[in-house]
């Protein structure tokens, strides 16, 4: 499904949209950078907690192309400028990694 | 007169794989219009007006009795005998197929008894089907539109203006998190824009941000040069120190030297050499304590060379 059609059904806060119109194949729940990049699928939702610029260079890397930030973590503007520019969504709940797991995952 | 100029013999290997793998089944008119042996010429040559067709095979239950040809048709018309039931004027000896058939089959079928249709049986004996020379030249033309699409995808992009070897070099500073990544969002970007297929693109994106990461989170500072080649892409990463006391060690899983705060940003969790060495294809690392660290890996970009990895 697409990007945007998951948030529309999840009501999450939408910090950025650049990459809403990416379709989402599956989702990969992660804090750990080096495990995202060497595990999570193509084409996943990233759930996490690691709201910092580096999480969007290990997303686009890696080919995901949506980040939900969970228990309302704050994220850095600068993490926001690099979303928008590699064309990365970004979204945020206070919702726990667990909790918005297994809500994507009954969506996808 | 060959109704289908295809030759199952010597033709290209993509079309033989694509006559014996596409079967009967997947290529034959299941919704068959039949008629019973009671039903008169007259009214088949209405169904084949209606259908717009020029055979009718002509059933007892799901049994196959014979068929109709616009052919038989036309001589009772002639003949006067057009109210005649369908049974006397049908072809009893009917040429079938059964749909488990590769398609090659029909291909040679059609090519031998110059008919345009045959009716397809299947293991019961009822018909389940009939295959016209038009259903199988849709056929081919349809699949052989996706073999060609597959093939065209094959083939590198050779008007591509970077297609020759191609150097990159980037300077990595100690504990930079602003700019780590960098190194491989260009890489990536480069590697993109030479068609290079997007799995082998990742496995090169992964390997060399780990080895950035480590240059920014272990070291003293050091530098990352990509070497692109037609057929690979050799990533040497080199530190000017501390260098690694134990490489067997930061070579297991796990295995970390990486302080609290590093750890908090998704780092430092023992998993980056492991990583690195299992996307690539060739690994070397290198280190004297006091002097730095090279790791060298190589990527290889041509598919049938890479498929012998395993996946990731």
């Amino acid at each position: 499904m697409k990007v945007k059609d998951l948030a529309g059904k999840l009501n999450y806060e939408c910090l950025v949209s650049e990459g809403d119109e990416n379709e989402i194949l599956d989702g990969y729940t992660s804090d750990l950078l080096s495990d995202v990049m060497g595990n999570a699928p193509e084409d996943s939702v990233l759930i996490t907690i690691q709201a910092h610029k580096n999480t969007v260079a290990v997303a686009s890397l890696a080919g995901i192309t949506v980040l939900l930030i969970c228990n309302n973590r704050p994220a850095p503007d600068d993490m926001l400028a690099a979303a928008a520019d590699e064309g990365i969504s970004v979204y945020r709940t206070k919702d726990s990694q667990f909790t918005a797991s297994w809500k994507v995952h009954e969506l996808i | 007169m060959q109704s289908i100029p295809f030759n199952t013999d010597n033709s290209p290997s993509v079309i033989l794989e694509l006559i014996f793998r596409l079967k009967i089944k997947n290529v034959m008119t299941r919704n068959v219009r039949t008629a019973c042996k009671q039903c008169s010429m007259r009214e088949i040559q209405k169904i084949m007006k209606e259908e717009r067709i020029t055979g009718v095979p002509i059933t007892e239950g799901s049994r196959l009795c014979g068929i109709v040809s616009m052919e038989d048709v036309l001589n009772t018309m002639d003949e006067g005998l057009i109210e005649d039931d369908a049974h006397k004027h049908m072809t009893r000896n009917v040429i079938v197929l059964e749909e488990d058939m590769p398609l090659s089959f029909a291909i040679n079928y059609m090519d031998k008894y110059h008919y345009g249709r045959f009716p397809v049986l299947n293991m019961n004996k009822e018909l389940v089907g009939i295959i016209t020379s038009r259903d199988i030249v849709n056929h081919l033309l349809l699949e052989m539109n996706k073999e060609m699409t597959r093939l065209e995808e094959m083939i590198p992009k050779a008007d591509s203006v970077e297609s020759g070897s191609q150097e990159m070099n980037f300077i990595c500073h100690r504990y930079d998190f602003e700019n780590a990544g960098k190194a491989s969002t260009e890489i990536k970007k480069a590697l993109k824009k030479r068609g290079i297929d997007r799995k082998i693109i990742r496995r090169i994106a992964v390997a060399s941000y780990e080895l950035e990461i480590n240059i920014v989170v272990h070291s003293e500072g050091g530098g990352m040069t990509f070497v692109i080649h037609p057929d690979s892409v050799k990533i040497i990463a080199g530190d000017r120190g501390p260098g690694i006391a134990d490489v067997e060690d930061a070579m297991t899983e796990g295995f970390s030297t990486a302080n609290d705060w590093i750890r908090s940003l998704g780092f430092g969790a023992g998993m980056g050499l492991p990583n690195v060495k299992r996307v690539s294809d060739e690994f070397q690392i290198e280190s004297t304590p006091g002097e730095g660290t090279t790791v060298t890996a190589v990527i290889f970009t041509n598919p049938p060379q890479s498929e012998t990895v395993p996946e990731e």
